[in-house]
């Protein structure tokens, strides 16, 4: 890697003040950024640790039916600590390996927006709040494509707010080498309908299926996808799968987050 | 009963303790005083001219001591191959050159263009990415049918991409021909083995230091065989005379073929360390080693076999390209050849056989042995061809194979692919199979599997492979430039431990047990009281390595050789001291006795004596107790076993969940059987890797698509279920002291196709026409297979 300053602030208003500098980057648990800076693909004239910093980290449950994840909470914590939303539990729990559960941060995730991550998926289909430094933001406005998000140079994501759903599951169907999602699918069953993401099919990232929630709001059962089909384009073609088969992957796994449900 | 040590124990591997604390000393654990650090500017292109690399900028950056090109090699001897392969017209194969950094051309992604030494490893990268390099990009060729219909050349100066058109055995071309045209069934079957990267666990490093006061040169390096890379660094690429030049490979993680060969960075960090007058390491990153460590496989294959309506098997002929990738690894040729065409017989005794193999440049990694070499490949082709085989005359895929067998009876089996077997027992490592994977259970695993909406399949299949690696004068007549015999020191210390010195090398196979174990069980004396000295050309006599599943097959015969003249030595030195003739003298339990008599002196005492030689026949016999053997094998050596492969597939999906294998093993005499079920376990997963996951993957433009843990799919342990293994059948080996054979490579060389057997198996069975899927049988694959 190339050379850089490092800090780790133990409050977020340093964290916030230190990322000022020119060609700062936060860093939080760095399981996407490291390898990135050993294979000298960035270049940070600083990073700023945010793994240090108490109010970033925790879940919390107010009793008023959303869940609160810190920033900087591990996948780890989000699995043994968010038992009030166990679908959102059984996500972290299945994300890579322990190292990089215990490391890894929803925060990092999110900011980092992987198209093939989980916790996208987790966050578009709960309409969950990402509460940043600066302001809150909806998850429909923050996933603006792979690898690109709302988030301005500097912003700090502090929490996310989860509206806990009635019923939810998410499925993955793992990429068979990195065990990222190759597709998944996260529904979650509200009172208001039914919100279904899809993660790991798109070039365009985490986006929502509206026919399936239009017709899962109507029938929450795996019989009603029957026949809805996803459209080919945009989504991802590599070696381990076409376009075709992601977009048949996207209404099967759908069908047995239903289930599971 | 099992034994609690000796031959037969599964002593605990005391070379573990180190492993499992961290405390092994691997080569880039080594450091040396003043040691500077290599880094290499590696092409980014497959395929294009050199025009211009100028390192002018990068020589004056900060921590620079050296910036070479191929310019600094001039006089300096490029790669040698190790293996001259003849083809069908008596022409010898085209052997371009192999520079140790790219001349000319750039002939694949990771071709080293440049070395940077610097003080700091961050340094000499700085540095190397200061190089200004100008390439004009030629058209990659990759596709190995391309490369032989008039695609780009990958070395202009041989004018063709065919390195060979091999025939074996030639003369028997016609016959085969023949009895293919006139057979009443013929199945054929075109298949791919697909291309994969090694990935030891350790990546490949190398250290080059230069003794100035002495002129002495040291390369430590991570190899599975040190004197071989001596011989060929030293001799052929930089005329450095053998006591003047020292390779050492310690504690080695892993190689599986992948260490064999000698690289371009090894002669590198010793040409560079002897100019800068420093030490020079190299570490491989991961990422190098994907584009740098020699790959394996890579067969186009098209098999015929004939049959009687029976199922007899009449002939078979084959066909096969072979990627050698754009250089010649230095056995790269042997394998598609030697190591693959003489396997094709098989457990069976069809009477007419024909190879055909095309080896064939392209603009990759160079390819060369991988976890049994050639073997793989045949016993793939084979045993999937059977199969189709047995679909299409309506016969059960066991009974086909059964009926085909080499009898018991018939040992020693001349083939018609020049092998002569000499031991075996094909029917009762079937039946073994049949009884621990509970095969007449199965119809019943398959309904309870079809009720959770899962489609079940059985995979069975055999192999046989030549092991313990070679016959010198054999491989010498194939083409072998090199002696394949193995080297053991047997020196016994004053006070009655011994230190053994083999040629052989581990790299995980648990030596520093194993063959103590045979020592120790010959003199009948604790284990604990031999230690085995590897790796060091130092202290060990002229070796061949491990590789080939040879080293207790041939290296531990070289041990018992030595340790037999040292019973014959220690028998006059203890009749001397007990006035008895030699000839009286029993060796029992480290005790030395005098036949139909009470008298007796023990180990330690007649060792003692051979170093204090107060009471010593000194007129017949030098003291000292030491002895040396070199043991070149009479044959190769043939284990052979029976696999069982059962999986569920999710036919939405396309997922294939490995529910059971089975191995039943005949490997002759097992010195260590914890050791050797760890050989087996070890085998199978990469075997189902390669049937299930693994493929090293390039785009047209000779770009490396899985050239991270991103896109290469590695087994892990959650994907494999708990192997049921058995090596309880044992035919000895019949010319070798042990009676044993080689284990190392039979679960890589047995297993893809029992995988791929059971999956074809439980599509059929679902009513899906199918006979074949190509490896790795990804969700994809299988998905696109069952989806048309």
């Amino acid at each position: 890697m190339y050379d850089f300053e490092f800090e780790r602030p133990d409050s977020l208003a340093d964290a916030v003040a230190a990322l000022r500098a020119e060609g700062a980057q936060a860093i939080s648990g760095g399981q996407t950024l490291i390898p990135t800076l050993k294979n000298r693909l960035a270049n940070p004239s600083k990073l700023v640790s945010l793994t240090n910093i108490g109010e970033l980290s925790g879940v919390s449950d107010d009793g008023s039916g959303v869940l609160r994840v810190g920033g900087a909470t591990t996948h780890a914590q989000v699995a043994s600590s968010a038992g009030r939303f166990p679908a959102l539990a059984h996500l972290a729990a299945n994300i890579g390996d322990p190292a990089v559960r215990n490391r890894g941060t929803i925060g990092g995730s999110l900011a980092n927006n992987d198209p093939s991550a989980c916790y996208p998926a987790a966050a578009l289909a709960t309409g969950a709040t990402i509460i940043t430094n600066a302001r809150e933001i909806a998850a429909d406005d923050f996933f603006a494509g792979m690898f690109e998000t709302a988030l301005n140079d500097g912003e700090v994501i502090t929490a996310v707010k989860f509206p806990v759903p009635e019923r939810a599951n998410y499925q993955k169907f793992e990429q068979p080498a990195s065990r990222f999602a190759l597709v998944g699918v996260f529904v979650a069953k509200y009172p208001s309908g039914v919100r279904v993401a899809v993660t790991g099919a798109s070039e365009g990232g985490v986006h929502r299926w509206s026919k399936a929630e239009s017709a899962l709001s109507a029938n929450f059962d795996a019989s009603a996808v029957e026949g809805l089909s996803v459209p080919e384009e945009r989504l991802i073609s590599d070696i381990h799968g076409s376009p075709k088969y992601r977009a048949h992957l996207v209404t099967v796994m759908t069908r047995r987050a239903v289930a599971a449900a | 009963m099992p034994k609690d040590s000796g031959i037969g124990a599964s002593s605990k591997r005391r070379e573990d303790v180190r492993f499992l604390t961290g405390t092994g000393r691997y080569t880039d654990d080594i450091n040396i005083h003043g040691q500077a650090y290599a880094h290499f500017l590696r092409s980014e292109v497959a395929h294009g001219v050199l025009k211009s690399v100028d390192t002018s900028k990068a020589a004056a950056m900060p921590g620079v001591i050296g910036v070479f090109t191929s310019a600094d090699f001039e006089g300096v001897g490029g790669l040698p191959c190790g293996w001259q392969v003849t083809d069908r017209h008596g022409e010898p194969m085209k052997e371009p050159a192999h520079p140790i950094l790219a001349s000319g051309k750039v002939r694949h992604v990771g071709d080293p263009i440049a070395g940077v030494v610097a003080e700091t490893l961050e340094q000499a990268r700085d540095a190397a990415e200061a190089i200004s390099v100008e390439i004009e990009e030629l058209p990659a060729v990759i596709d190995m049918g391309g490369a032989l219909e008039g695609g780009p050349l990958v070395h202009d100066e041989i004018g063709t991409n065919l390195c060979y058109d091999w025939g074996f055995i030639e003369d028997n071309r016609e016959a085969v021909d023949e009895a293919i045209r006139n057979a009443p069934h013929v199945t054929t079957l075109e298949l791919v083995n697909n291309r994969l990267s090694p990935n030891a666990m350790e990546p490949r490093v190398a250290l080059g230091d230069y003794n100035q006061a002495t002129d002495e040169t040291t390369l430590y390096t991570t190899s599975q065989n040190p004197h071989v890379i001596r011989l060929l660094m030293g001799a052929f690429v930089l005329s450095l005379p053998e006591h003047k030049l020292r390779v050492v490979a310690p504690d080695v993680g892993g190689g599986f073929g992948s260490k064999i060969y000698h690289y371009a960075e090894e002669a590198f960090c010793t040409f560079a360390s002897r100019k800068l007058r420093r030490a020079v390491k190299w570490t491989s990153s991961r990422t190098e080693a994907f584009v740098s460590d020699a790959h394996g496989r890579d067969h186009v294959t098209t098999i015929d076999l004939a049959l009687d309506k029976d199922g007899t098997f009449l002939a078979i002929r084959t066909a096969t390209k072979a990627n050698v990738g754009a250089y010649l690894s230095t056995f790269s040729t042997s394998v598609p050849t030697y190591l693959h065409g003489t396997l094709m017989a098989g457990n069976y005794t069809t009477p007419k056989i024909y190879v055909n193999v095309k080896a064939v440049f392209t603009n990759t990694v160079p390819v060369d042995a991988y976890r049994g070499a050639g073997r793989p490949e045949a016993t793939f082709q084979l045993e999937r061809v059977i199969d189709k085989a047995a679909q299409e005359l309506g016969i059960d895929p066991v009974e086909i194979r059964r009926r085909n067998f080499v009898k018991p009876d018939q040992f020693p089996y001349e083939t018609p692919v020049a092998l002569q077997y000499d031991t075996g027992n094909y029917h009762a490592t079937l039946d073994k199979l049949a009884d621990i994977a509970d095969l007449s259970g199965f119809d019943d695993r398959r309904k309870a599997s079809e009720a959770q909406g899962k489609l079940r399949g059985l995979g069975v299949n055999c192999y046989i492979e030549a092991c313990g690696i070679a016959p010198s004068s054999l491989v010498g007549q194939l083409g072998a430039r090199a002696g394949l015999y193995e080297s053991a020191t047997v020196r016994v210390n004053a006070t009655g431990s011994i230190t053994v010195m083999t040629g052989s090398h581990a790299h995980g196979q648990g030596h520093e047990t194993t063959f103590p174990q045979v020592v120790a069980d010959m003199i009948g004396i604790d284990e604990s009281q031999v230690h085995i000295q590897h790796g060091d050309t130092s202290s060990t006599p002229m070796g061949m390595g491990t590789y080939g599943s040879r080293s207790i097959a041939v290296g531990g015969a070289a041990m018992v050789r030595a340790t037999e003249k040292i019973i014959a030595k220690a028998k006059k030195i203890a009749a001397h001291l007990m006035e008895a003739s030699a000839d009286d003298i029993e060796l029992s339990g480290g005790n030395f006795t005098v036949a139909g008599t009470d008298k007796s002196v023990g180990w330690g005492d007649v060792c003692l004596q051979a170093y204090v030689p107060h009471n010593y026949p000194i007129e017949e016999i030098e003291p000292g107790l030491e002895e040396t053997a070199f043991y070149d094998p009479a044959n190769f050596t043939f284990p052979a076993g029976a696999y069982a492969c059962e999986v569920e597939v999710d036919r939405e999906t396309g997922a294939v969940d490995v529910c059971s294998f089975a191995a039943a093993d005949d490997f002759g005499n097992v010195i260590n059987p914890m050791i050797v079920d760890g050989q087996v376990h070890g085998g199978i997963a990469q075997g189902v890797g390669q049937a299930l996951r693994e493929h090293a993957v390039y785009d047209g433009n000779g770009q490396l698509v899985s050239g991270s843990y991103m896109d290469y799919a590695m087994p892990r342990a959650d994907d494999l279920p708990s192997f049921v293994v058995d090596h309880s059948c044992q035919t000895p080996c019949t010319h070798n002291p042990l009676g044993v054979k080689g284990c190392g490579e039979a679960g890589a060389i047995g297993s893809p196709p029992a995988v791929v057997n059971a999956v074809v198996d439980a599509l059929r069975r679902d009513g899906i026409d199918i006979s074949h899927i190509d490896m790795p049988l990804s969700p994809y694959r299988v998905w696109s297979a069952i989806n048309g």
